[in-house]
C-alpha cells in the first residue's frame, strides 16, 4: 500500500502562548472569539475543581463556491449545504455541553456524544486533543457520553460528521486548557508565560524546571488567571494531526479486552431471545403454551411482548432452544404479500417519466439520448454484532446499555415507554461492533427494557443472527430511471430519477432537518419545506459533480410500512455508483475514453486530480485478459473527493473477482491517514459486496437470507490481494468526512468493469445474485451446527 | 447437571452445563470468558474461533462435553502474560481492527493457519472464512504475512 508523499511533520512550534497571527480575534468577556472557516469558536473556563474548558459555536451562513463550467450546470443543494452541515449546525448551540476536564493525574478526558462503531473517532478526535495539549496519545481518554438530553441535536453519530463536528472546537478546547496550564505555572515561578513552553503533558520553564499538569490542573482551574488569548497550532506545526496512529482500543482488542454490549458484566442479567412472526413486523396475538416454554431447561422467565415472545434462561442457546418451542399465533407484519419483484414494480411505477423526450421524437436531428434503469434490491445491514441490549429496569428508573448511534431519542422512547420521566433513563452508549446506519434505531433496547419491566429482573437480550438479517431494517430497495441528451461534443441534460421504498429517519435526523432548513441556500430551502425528509437526505448528500447542463436528480419515496433505515451513504451507494456507470455509457456513446470524458466534464480541479492519480498508479488502458478489464468512478460526498480504477476479473461472468484496486482520496486535510485508509478498504468490501453478490430477497414479506452463508457479504476469498490507497496532499479545500464516500466510486467501477470485461451492460444488482442455499423455516431459529 | 472439565487459557476450569451445550456459552455465560464472539451460531461467520489444542475450532457449534480434558484457548490465553503473541503484535503494527468484533477470532485463525504451515500461501489466506463486516481483509493479509515472516 503507497500514500503520496506527505510534509514531514516539523516539531513543534512551542511559541509564546499570548501571541500569534492574531488576525480577527477578538475577546469576549472573559473568553476568547476564534473564528476558524464559517464558524466562530468561543472558548471558556467552566467552574470546576479541575481545569474544564468548554467551547460555543457560532456558524455564519453558508455561501456557493463558484463552479467553473464547459456546458456549466449549477451547484447541487449538497455542494452548498450537505447533510453533515445540518448535523453540525443542529448540534453547535450545545457544543458548549462537550466538556475537556484535565485531572490531577494529568490525563486529560472528554466523553463524546457520538458513537465509536469502528469508525475510529475516539482514535481520531484525541488525536485533535493530544496536538493541543502536548500530550502524549496516551494521556488522552475519548470515551463515549451517555446519552445527555440537553444535547438536543449533538448526539447523532450519522452523516459523516463526527471530525467535521468536532476540528475546531476540540483543538480549540486542548489550546485553552494548554494555555491555562501555561498561566498556572507562570503565576507559580513568578515567570512571564511566554517564557515557557509545554512537551509531554508538562509545562517547561527555561531553567529546566517542569510542571506536570496533573500538578497544575487546580490552579489552572482558577479564574483568577484571567483572561489567556488562544489560537490552535497552525497546521505546520503539528506534529500528531496528520500522521498515522492507530486505534486507539488497539490493545484491547488483540486480546480479548474489548467490552461490547454483550460483554458487559452487569449483575444478573440473564441471556434472553425472541420467538418473532413468520413475516416482518409481525406481532404476537397469543401465547398458547407459555407452561411448556417455562419448563424447557434452564428457563427462568417467558414474557410476551409487541414484537415477540421473549424468554430468559441461563445461557443462549437455552433461551434459544426454548424459542424454539414457542407456539404463538401472530399478526402478519405490514408486507406479507410483498416480494422483490413486487417492490421494484411499484417503485418502476411511482417514478415519472424523465422530461426531455427520447430521440427520434422532435428533438433537433444530432441530438441523442442515452437512457438507463438501474435495480438495487433491499440488502442488510448485517454488523458482526447483533442487535443487543442489557436492560435494568426498578420501580423508579431503568439503566439500558447499548451502541446507540441517537441515544437521546433511544432514551426518550424508551422514557415514554416505561412511563419513567426521562432522566430517570440512562441510556449507556457501548462501543459497537459495527453499525453502517443500523444503529440510529434501538428496537433491541426497547424490547429489553419492556422484558425487564415485565419480569422484573436486568436482562441481556440478543437478537440471533437469523433475526438480525430477516426482521431487521433493510437498506430500501431503490430503481433509477436516466436519461442524458448529447450533441456536439457536450451533454446537454441529464436527468436522475430515484424511487425507493422510504426509509424511515425518525431517530432524530428528521427533526435536525427541519431545525435546520433555514440554513438552506435559497430555492433548495422552499424544495426542503415541502418535500419529505426523503427528499431532503437526497438533495444533502447526492452530489451531481459533472457539467452535464440542465442537471436534474429527483427521489421519490414508496412508503411500504417496511421496516427500513439509513445504510451507510444512505442514497449515494446506489444513486451515484449508477450514475457513474450511466457516465461510462455516456462517453462510450461520443465516442470517448471513460477517464478523458470524465477529466473533461468534471466540474472541479479536486475531482479531476483524484481520477489522475488512480489512472496514473492503476496504469489505465493497460492491456488485460479476454474476459478480464478495468473499471474506473469517481464520487464526491461529504466535501471528499474519492476515485477508483478497479481490475475485474470476469471469465466467469456469474462469479466475477475484483482482483486489484486504486483508490485515491482527498478530505483536504487528513486527521489520521492510517483510520482515511482504513475507511476507503472497508467501503470497498461495501462496494464488492452489494453489487457482486450480497442483497436480500424478500420473498412474502419475510427476507429468505439469515445468516453469512446465505447473505454474501465479501470475505477474505472476494477481496483483493492488491490495493493501493492513495491520500492526497493537504489543501485548502473544505474539511471532508470518510466514513462513507468511499462506497460509490468503486462500486461505479466495477459496474464498468463488469460492462467491459463482458460487454453486459449492468443493470440488475447485485450482479450476481442466486437463491444458492436452503432457506430456513420463517420464525424458527436454527439449532448449533454441530460439527 | 453434568460436569464438564478442561483446560482454558492454561488453568483447569469445571463448569456445569448439559453436554450438548456449545462450548461458546459455556465460556461466555457460565465462565465469563467474552473474547469469543457470538456472530451466527452455526459454525458461519467464525466469529467465536478458538483453539483447541493447535487446531482452530468454532466453540459455537461444539458440545462442552467433547473438550472435556483438552486443552482450550481462547483470546485471552493467547500472549504470555504483557508479552503478546506475535500475531497479536502483527494485528497491531497493521492496525487491521475497525469495530474489533470479529478480530480476536481472526487472530486465532491466523494463529492456527501459522501453527499448520509457516508460510502460509496466498491460497490459505484466501481460504480464511472469517467474516469481517468492517472489511479489514487487506490489512489481515498483510498482519497474516508480517507474523509469518517474524516467526519464520
Amino acid at each position: 500500500m503507497t500514500r503520496s508523499a506527505r510534509r514531514t511533520p516539523t516539531p513543534p512550534a512551542p511559541g509564546p502562548v499570548e501571541s500569534g497571527p492574531g488576525s480577527g480575534r477578538h475577546r469576549v468577556a472573559g473568553a476568547l472569539a476564534v473564528p476558524i472557516g464559517r464558524r466562530r469558536i468561543l472558548a471558556y473556563l467552566v467552574a470546576a475543581p479541575v481545569l474544564a474548558v468548554a467551547t460555543r459555536i457560532t456558524i455564519d451562513a453558508v455561501s456557493p463556491d463558484a463552479a467553473s463550467a464547459a456546458v456549466p450546470s449549477g451547484p447541487s443543494v449538497e455542494d452548498l449545504f450537505d447533510i453533515a452541515d445540518a448535523i453540525i449546525l443542529a448540534g453547535s448551540p450545545t457544543m458548549a455541553l462537550v466538556t475537556l476536564r484535565v485531572g490531577t493525574d494529568g490525563v486529560a478526558r472528554l466523553e463524546v456524544p457520538r458513537a465509536e462503531t469502528g469508525q475510529g473517532i475516539t482514535t481520531a478526535l484525541a488525536m485533535l486533543l493530544a496536538e493541543e495539549l502536548d500530550l502524549p496519545m496516551s494521556a488522552v481518554e475519548v470515551t463515549c457520553a451517555d446519552a445527555r438530553p440537553e444535547l438536543l441535536f449533538n448526539q447523532l453519530t450519522a452523516g459523516s460528521a463526527s471530525v467535521r463536528a468536532f476540528y475546531d472546537p476540540l483543538r480549540v478546547l486542548g489550546a485553552t486548557a494548554r494555555a491555562r496550564m501555561v498561566a498556572a505555572a507562570a503565576r507559580r515561578w513568578n515567570v512571564p508565560a511566554g517564557t515557557l513552553t509545554t512537551r509531554d503533558g508538562a509545562v517547561v520553564a527555561p531553567d529546566g524546571r517542569t510542571a506536570s499538569y496533573g500538578s497544575l490542573s487546580v490552579e489552572a482551574a482558577q479564574a483568577s488567571l484571567g483572561d489567556i488569548t488562544v489560537t490552535p497550532k497552525p497546521d505546520s506545526a503539528h506534529t500528531i494531526i496528520g500522521t498515522p496512529v492507530r486505534r486507539a482500543d488497539g490493545r484491547d482488542i488483540v486480546t480479548g479486552r474489548k467490552k461490547f454490549t454483550m460483554d458487559l458484566d452487569v449483575p444478573g442479567a440473564k441471556p434472553t431471545m425472541l420467538r418473532r412472526p413468520p413475516t416482518i413486523n409481525g406481532t404476537v396475538r397469543t401465547l398458547r403454551n407459555r407452561a411448556e416454554v417455562e419448563a424447557m431447561p434452564g428457563v427462568l422467565g417467558v414474557a410476551v411482548i409487541p414484537s415477540g415472545v421473549a424468554v430468559v434462561a441461563e445461557t443462549f442457546e437455552q433461551a434459544r432452544a426454548a424459542v424454539n418451542v414457542v407456539d404463538a399465533t401472530f399478526t402478519p407484519g405490514p408486507v406479507p404479500h410483498e416480494s422483490n419483484d413486487t417492490i421494484m414494480a411499484k417503485l418502476r411505477a411511482a417514478v415519472p417519466p424523465v422530461l426531455v423526450p427520447p430521440s427520434g421524437t422532435i428533438l433537433p436531428t444530432g441530438v441523442t439520448t442515452i437512457d438507463a434503469e438501474f435495480e438495487w434490491p433491499s440488502a442488510c445491514h448485517a454488523p458482526m454484532e447483533t442487535e443487543c441490549a442489557i436492560a435494568d429496569v426498578r420501580e423508579d428508573r431503568a439503566d439500558v446499555w447499548s451502541g446507540f448511534q441517537a441515544p437521546i431519542v433511544a432514551q426518550q422512547t424508551i422514557a415514554i415507554e416505561l412511563g419513567l420521566p426521562q432522566d430517570k433513563v440512562t441510556a449507556h452508549v457501548v462501543p459497537a461492533g459495527g453499525a453502517f446506519g443500523r444503529r440510529v434505531f434501538f428496537e433491541a433496547a426497547l424490547e429489553a427494557a419492556q422484558v425487564s419491566r415485565a419480569l422484573k429482573r436486568p436482562i441481556k437480550l440478543m437478537w440471533p443472527r437469523a433475526d438480525d438479517m430477516r426482521h431487521g431494517r433493510v437498506r430500501p430497495a431503490n430503481f433509477h430511471r436516466m436519461r442524458a441528451t448529447v450533441a456536439a461534443g457536450q451533454v446537454l441534460t441529464f436527468e436522475q430519477r430515484v424511487a425507493g421504498v422510504s426509509t424511515d429517519y425518525r431517530h432524530g435526523l428528521g427533526e435536525i432537518l427541519t431545525a435546520t432548513a433555514t440554513a438552506l441556500p435559497a430555492g433548495s430551502r422552499e424544495a426542503l419545506g415541502n418535500d419529505a425528509f426523503g427528499q431532503a437526505v437526497f438533495m444533502t448528500m447526492v452530489a451531481s459533480p459533472y457539467n452535464f447542463g440542465v442537471y436534474t436528480k429527483n427521489q421519490f419515496d414508496v412508503n411500504l410500512g417496511m421496516a427500513t433505515a439509513s445504510y451507510r451513504s444512505v442514497p449515494c451507494q446506489t444513486a451515484r455508483g449508477s450514475e457513474e456507470i450511466m457516465v461510462d455509457e455516456i462517453a462510450a456513446a461520443m465516442g470517448r475514453d471513460p477517464v478523458d470524458f470524465r477529466r473533461e466534464f468534471l466540474k472541479e480541479d479536486r475531482a479531476r486530480a483524484v481520477l489522475d492519480k488512480v489512472a496514473e498508479v492503476g496504469d489505465w488502458g493497460r492491456t488485460m485478459p479476454s474476459g478480464c478489464a478495468q473499471g474506473v468512478g469517481y464520487h464526491m460526498e461529504s466535501r471528499t473527493h474519492t476515485a477508483a480504477l478497479i481490475e475485474l476479473d470476469a471469465r466467469d461472468p456469474k462469479n466475477p473477482q475484483v482482483t486489484k484496486a486504486v483508490i485515491a482520496v482527498d478530505v483536504a486535510k487528513c486527521v489520521n491517514p492510517l483510520g482515511l485508509e482504513a475507511q476507503m478498504l472497508g467501503c470497498l468490501a461495501e462496494a464488492i459486496s452489494l453489487t457482486l453478490k450480497a442483497g436480500l430477497h424478500v420473498v412474502d414479506g419475510l427476507p429468505l437470507e439469515g445468516s453469512y452463508s446465505q447473505y454474501h457479504f465479501a470475505r477474505q476469498r472476494d477481496y483483493p490481494a492488491d490495493v493501493q490507497v492513495i491520500i492526497m496532499p493537504d489543501n485548502d479545500g473544505r474539511l471532508g468526512g470518510a466514513g462513507e464516500v468511499g462506497m460509490a466510486a468503486p462500486t461505479g467501477a466495477i459496474g464498468n468493469a463488469f460492462a467491459r470485461a463482458t460487454g453486459i451492460r449492468p443493470r440488475v444488482f447485485p450482479l450476481n445474485f442466486p437463491v444458492d442455499f436452503e432457506p430456513f423455516a420463517p420464525g424458527a431459529l436454527p439449532p448449533p451446527a454441530y460439527v | 447437571m453434568p460436569t464438564h472439565t478442561f483446560t482454558l487459557n492454561g488453568e483447569t476450569v469445571s463448569v456445569e452445563a448439559p453436554d450438548d451445550l456449545p462450548l461458546l456459552w459455556a465460556l461466555r455465560d457460565k465462565l465469563g470468558v467474552t473474547g469469543p464472539k457470538y456472530g451466527c451460531g452455526i459454525n458461519v461467520c467464525k466469529a467465536c474461533t478458538s483453539l483447541l489444542g493447535d487446531e482452530a475450532i468454532n466453540p459455537c457449534s461444539v458440545q462442552v462435553s467433547a473438550v472435556e480434558g483438552q486443552q482450550v484457548t481462547t483470546i485471552e490465553g493467547l500472549a504470555d502474560g504483557d508479552t503478546l503473541h506475535p500475531v497479536q503484535e502483527a494485528w497491531l503494527e497493521m492496525d487491521v481492527a475497525q469495530c474489533g468484533y470479529c478480530q480476536p477470532g481472526q487472530i486465532m485463525a491466523a494463529v492456527a493457519l501459522l501453527k499448520r504451515t509457516s508460510r502460509p500461501t496466498d491460497e490459505d489466506i484466501r481460504a480464511i472464512e472469517n467474516v469481517c463486516r468492517c472489511g479489514t481483509y487487506f490489512r489481515i493479509r498483510q498482519a497474516i504475512e508480517s507474523a509469518a515472516a517474524k516467526m519464520s
